[in-house]
């Protein structure tokens, strides 16, 4: 007859070889179960006087623990290879695209306004709004702008056809209406930024008739010239995120004086030194802040107006302006 | 304004070299826009005469010249120039000499025949374009002398982008005033010594026009030579500047425009008849201009006439029929002030723009006429002799504009500049500006020169303190005056937001211009209230838009035309309408889509886009705003529309927009082959948020009760879900739709939808009796208010 120990390796031995969970847990219940053969060893234990009860309880027990270990590392070892069976089932190609990968994009004409904005936001600027059909009053003679005068010759104005009250109105030809817009019924301290379409009648390689303008005002007890060239000066860096040579020119604007143009250093690829003139500015022009009904001795202001796809084709390596208008979805994607 | 530096240098000489001139003037609010550098590489070259010419053996169109170069034998030189003949002055480059176009001039033999240099076109030395043949120099050039040194070389034609306020740079003497400002240096007067009159012949001149006109100088000389040609040095000077030399009166006017900014005219003194006037044109009055047009004048327009006709629109251009011609020989000499206010605009209207228009509605010096027409008559009888007789002038003193003096407090120019100028600066800067300057307690009182129009009030002298003294010298600070913010409110949703969600959903932001064709909007039926342009760039871009959409769709189309199959654009902006006089300039967003749902995919989702995904879009945008009134969408009305596939969108009861499928009438023609969606919005409503406000979480379990039912066909879903909500109020925490079904097997007439009711309540877990409770009365209410039936 077959000895508990020869049965017990054949057992480890089958544990061993079991080629499934189910074979394994059979083995566990032929073995440990109820009826299992270790559990009819133990039932036999009582019956055994007690010097060799104690021997043979102990080698069961060993014997027990061992079937328990091995059972235990065997199952182990299945599950592993099912999960591995799974996961060698499961594999997909990573490398193909994921669904429904629709993405839109923001026009770099906004992009470029919206940090504009943004930065004067940080400055404590707020957004004003103005229409885009205004009155000759607001663009025009509330800014200093004789009628007929020369420096009106130099806004290549779009008229709108009169309603019956025969009102004569313009598209916007610069963002600065929007100026008086806000100071009007307002008193200092202001700092606003408006942004927006302006239109001349003007259409080449250069120039589209519709495109953007951003324009700032400040108006407060303390400003000044140089406070404008400070905040000027930080605006472009920070849009730029570099540092730039910077120039203020002297200019003209009838509604600032005195009146600069900025230039940047923007050197060419040759290396040859190149200007870009990218922002017209200046100290707001007493006659507009009385136009406004504000008291140009007690306050003092200055004012900046920037093209919005000037910035934006610097920034992004734009080079031909009507890109920005012919909505071809290959050049809008290029803006994330 | 295009001058020449050697010019300016003679009255005024800074003592900087070019490039610092430039930066300077530049610098100063004066932008030299342009530099053409003239008798550079000229080494070498040397004013000749041919002594001797013969043809060529060897070649037809070649000549063998001796050319006499002012020191030793003439030197032989081989020719092609049709020009070339016998006593012609021409300049040389002689062996050795680099000209500008890098031609090195080397001995050499020409078919045969030796050549010992090169007889030069003004366009080889790069003074002229004129390529036609040898440039011709005068019969009194010296031969041998160098010909920078002959031709005044060399020099730069410097060309001045000037802005409007700055006519008094508009000629040489003006600039000086500024260059001598900015480099501390002495101007020196061009001659303008009073020329004596050798004759009587006088006209008289009667001011008729006030305002207009304030000061008239004229003169007649008599017995000139109308066709003497300007000397070189003249007409070097005009070419220089941009004026191409005519004949010595016309030039001689242009000259002296140049120098001091006085614009001038010459009659021909022959076809005037009687007194020169200067008035106001009546309303049936031509006149037949320089340029061969004939202007239609009325009570606008200036004039300058004689006792029966217009002679000519007042500082604009003169008449065809008193011009100057080569049988000239008595002229009569204009130099005149011209208020800007009865010039501006009005060459405009004549389609014109002339030298004297463009510097008389800035302004002109009024002091000027006198001198101007001293220093003409002494050039013009120089050149073309001829007796002058004396200066009348007509003056209306009442009429000359004023030159007030001007304050400047010393403590306004340090707040609006944030910097403070040293008193010896500011007098320094204003003197040097011609201004005449008093001290005061707190600071100066100056005036102005009489050319200086742009100098009334105190900001104005502050602008010319700081660009005298440099822009570069304010300092930089950051503003510290007070803060005042003015936030968007936060229940507004952000601009920004809106934007970055429908680019979340695939679609392209785009910007179309504001202005489109009427016909466009005519197949939109959306012309109706279109705002027009008066001067639109072409008919394509002739009306305002009215609705975002034409201009959007017509972007999709052009993407389409390129190969793209699925686009999706968006846009925000104004529409712009007018009803009576009630103009309207609203913001709107727009969405276009058109293609399949999802991108192309090996995922196989094939399925076109549809209704409810545009839908989806637009409610997932408005949801941003948070939890906001009712949402309802209606059948929409706009011609445009499928009319069984679209809806307006109505918040709260207003009509915020509509979203649909566009009519196929109007994809025939538009020429468009599928469908294409779309939605449009007032943008004011996609911003109206609202603040959240939380509510506490129910911590008991939640039910979900299925039903099926069976409803007409007919029967719209919102009524549905508004019946249960309505029956079951708090009870339901949630409803959703997952099923629609109409077949064969249901009947006719009839569809199936299958509803998901999400059970919850606050203080208690529901039991099962609770939520059969629930949906029994939701079937009763079904049943009653929507023809409902439980689905067997």
């Amino acid at each position: 007859m077959e000895t508990l120990s020869d049965q017990i390796e054949r057992a480890l031995e089958q544990i061993g070889s079991a080629a499934s969970l189910e074979t394994l847990d059979g083995l566990r219940v032929s073995l440990l179960g109820k009826t299992g053969l270790v559990t009819e060893q133990l039932k036999q234990l009582g019956k055994l006087p007690a010097d060799e009860r104690k021997v043979q309880g102990e080698r069961v027990n060993r014997a027990k623990e061992r079937l328990q270990s091995a059972i235990a590392t065997r199952k182990l070892a299945l599950e592993e290879a099912v999960f591995d069976k799974r996961l060698a089932e499961e594999r997909i190609d990573i490398t193909l695209p994921g669904r429904n990968r629709d993405l839109g994009s923001i026009h770099p004409v906004t992009r470029a306004l919206d940090r504009i904005v943004e930065i004067f936001s940080n400055l404590g600027y707020s957004q004003a709004e103005g229409p885009e059909i205004e009155d000759d009053y607001h663009n025009f003679e509330a800014l200093n702008f004789p009628p007929h005068h020369p420096a009106r010759a130099m806004h290549d104005t779009f008229y709108v056809t009169p309603d019956q009250s025969g009102a004569a109105r313009l598209l916007r030809t610069h963002t600065s209406p929007v100026q008086i817009r806000a100071m009007a019924g307002r008193q200092p301290p202001i700092r606003i930024i408006a942004a927006g379409k302006v239109y001349r009648s003007d259409s080449d390689q250069t120039h589209t008739p519709m495109f953007h303008q951003v324009e700032g005002l400040l108006v407060d007890e303390t400003s000044s010239f140089a406070d404008l060239k400070g905040t000027l000066a930080e605006f472009v860096r920070a849009f730029f995120e570099r540092d730039f040579e910077m120039r203020f020119r002297p200019s003209y604007f009838p509604f600032t004086e005195p009146s600069a143009e900025v230039d940047i250093r923007w050197d060419k690829d040759d290396g040859s030194e190149r200007w870009l003139e990218v922002l017209g500015c200046g100290m707001v022009h007493p006659n507009v802040l009385r136009n406004c009904g504000i008291d140009a001795e007690k306050y003092t202001g200055f004012a900046f107006g920037l093209g919005v796809e000037r910035f934006a084709m610097l920034r992004y390596g734009v080079t031909d302006l009507r890109e920005f208008f012919e909505n071809d979805v290959r050049f809008l994607r290029q803006f994330g | 304004m295009k001058f020449s530096e050697n010019w300016l240098r003679e009255i005024v000489n800074p003592g900087v070299g070019r490039d610092e001139l430039c930066r300077r003037l530049t610098m100063a609010g004066l932008e030299v826009e342009n530099i053409e550098i003239l008798g550079a590489g000229l080494e070498g070259v040397v004013v000749a005469e041919i002594v001797a010419c013969e043809p060529h053996p060897n070649a037809d169109k070649l000549r063998v010249c001796k050319v006499a170069i002012g020191k030793g034998e003439p030197v032989q030189i081989v020719c092609g120039a049709p020009n070339a003949r016998v006593g012609l002055k021409a300049p040389l480059a002689t062996i050795g000499a680099k000209l500008p176009n890098g031609i090195e001039i080397k001995k050499a033999a020409l078919r045969g025949v030796e050549s010992n240099g090169m007889l030069c076109s003004a366009k080889e030395l790069n003074l002229e374009a004129d390529a036609s043949g040898l440039m011709e120099l005068p019969d009194d050039a010296p031969v041998g002398r160098p010909l920078t040194e002959y031709l005044g070389l060399p020099d730069a034609s410097i060309e001045l982008k000037l802005t409007p306020n700055r006519p008094d740079c508009l000629g040489l003497r003006g600039l000086a005033d500024d260059v001598a400002a900015l480099f501390d240096a002495p101007v020196h007067e061009p001659a303008s010594n009073p020329v004596a009159a050798t004759s009587t012949a006088q006209r008289e001149v009667r001011l008729e026009a006030g305002t207009d006109c304030p000061r008239y100088c004229g003169r007649v000389i008599e017995g000139i030579d109308a066709t003497a040609k300007s000397p070189l040095w003249l007409a070097s000077r005009l070419r220089r500047s941009g004026v191409r030399p005519i004949s010595a009166i016309v030039d001689v006017t242009q000259y002296v425009m140049l120098e001091l900014g006085q614009p001038m005219h010459a009659y021909d003194a022959g076809s005037l008849h009687g007194s020169i006037h200067v008035r106001r044109a009546r309303a049936d009055e031509t006149l037949k201009l320089l340029d061969g047009n004939e202007a239609k004048l009325d009570a606008e327009c200036l004039l300058i006439t004689d006792d029966k006709a217009p002679l000519g629109l007042a500082g604009i251009m003169g008449g065809l029929d008193s011009r100057v011609t080569d049988a000239t020989q008595n002229v009569f000499l204009e130099a005149a002030h011209f208020a800007p206010a009865a010039i501006m605009g009005r060459a405009r209207k004549f389609g014109l723009h002339t030298d004297a228009s463009h510097r008389f509605e800035r302004g002109v010096d009024p002091e000027l006429p006198r001198v101007a027409i001293e220093r003409a008559t002494a050039l013009l009888i120089a050149i073309a002799g001829g007796k002058p007789g004396p200066v009348i002038e007509a003056v209306l003193p009442e009429h000359l504009p004023r030159c007030a003096a001007v304050r400047l407090r010393r403590n306004r120019l340090a707040r609006v500049l944030g910097m403070s100028v040293a008193d010896a600066e500011v007098e320094r800067i204003l003197r040097a500006l011609g201004m005449r300057v008093d001290t005061v307690a707190d600071g100066w009182l100056a005036t102005p020169p009489s050319r200086r129009f742009d100098i009334a009030i105190e900001e104005d002298l502050i602008e010319e303190i700081a660009r005298v003294h440099g822009y570069e010298r304010v300092p930089t600070h950051a503003p510290s005056g007070e803060l005042r913010l003015a936030l968007r409110s936060e229940a507004q949703v952000a601009p920004v937001r809106v934007r970055a969600q429908l680019a979340a959903r695939g679609y392209r932001e785009a910007i179309c211009y504001s202005f489109v064709a009427r016909d466009l909007l005519r197949c939109w039926s959306m012309e109706e209230a279109a705002v027009a342009l008066a001067n639109p760039l072409s008919a394509d871009l002739g009306v305002m838009r009215t609705s975002l959409l034409p201009g959007l769709i017509e972007a999709l189309k052009r993407n389409l035309n390129r190969q793209q199959e699925r686009v999706r654009l968006f846009e925000t902006g104004l529409v712009f309408t007018q009803r009576a006089s009630e103009l309207k300039q609203v913001p709107r967003l727009a969405a276009v889509a058109c293609g399949r749902a999802m991108p192309e995919s090996w995922t196989g989702d094939k399925r076109q886009l549809d209704f409810y995904d545009l839908k989806a879009d637009l409610d997932t945008t408005l949801a941003l705003g948070g939890r906001r009134g009712q949402i309802e969408f209606l059948p929409a009305g706009e011609a445009w529309l499928h009319p069984g596939r679209s809806a307006e969108v109505r918040i709260d009861g207003v009509s915020a927009g509509v979203v649909g499928s566009l009519h196929p009438r109007l994809l025939k023609a538009l020429d468009l082959d599928d469908d294409v969606l779309v939605f449009e919005l007032d943008l004011a409503r996609v911003y109206a948020g609202k603040l959240p406000q939380a509510r506490g979480l129910s911590r008991f379990p939640s039910v979900r009760r299925d039903i099926a039912i069976v409803v007409p066909e007919l029967a719209i879903y919102a009524h549905i879900e508004s019946t249960v909500r309505a029956e079951l109020g708090k009870s339901l925490s949630e409803l959703l739709v997952f099923d629609q079904y109409c077949g064969p097997n249901l009947g006719l007439g009839v569809k199936s939808l299958a509803i998901g009711l999400i059970l919850q309540d606050d203080s208690r877990t529901l039991t099962d009796e609770d939520a059969d409770h629930c949906v029994a009365r939701a079937v009763a209410a079904l049943e009653r208010e929507c023809g409902a039936r439980l689905r067997g």
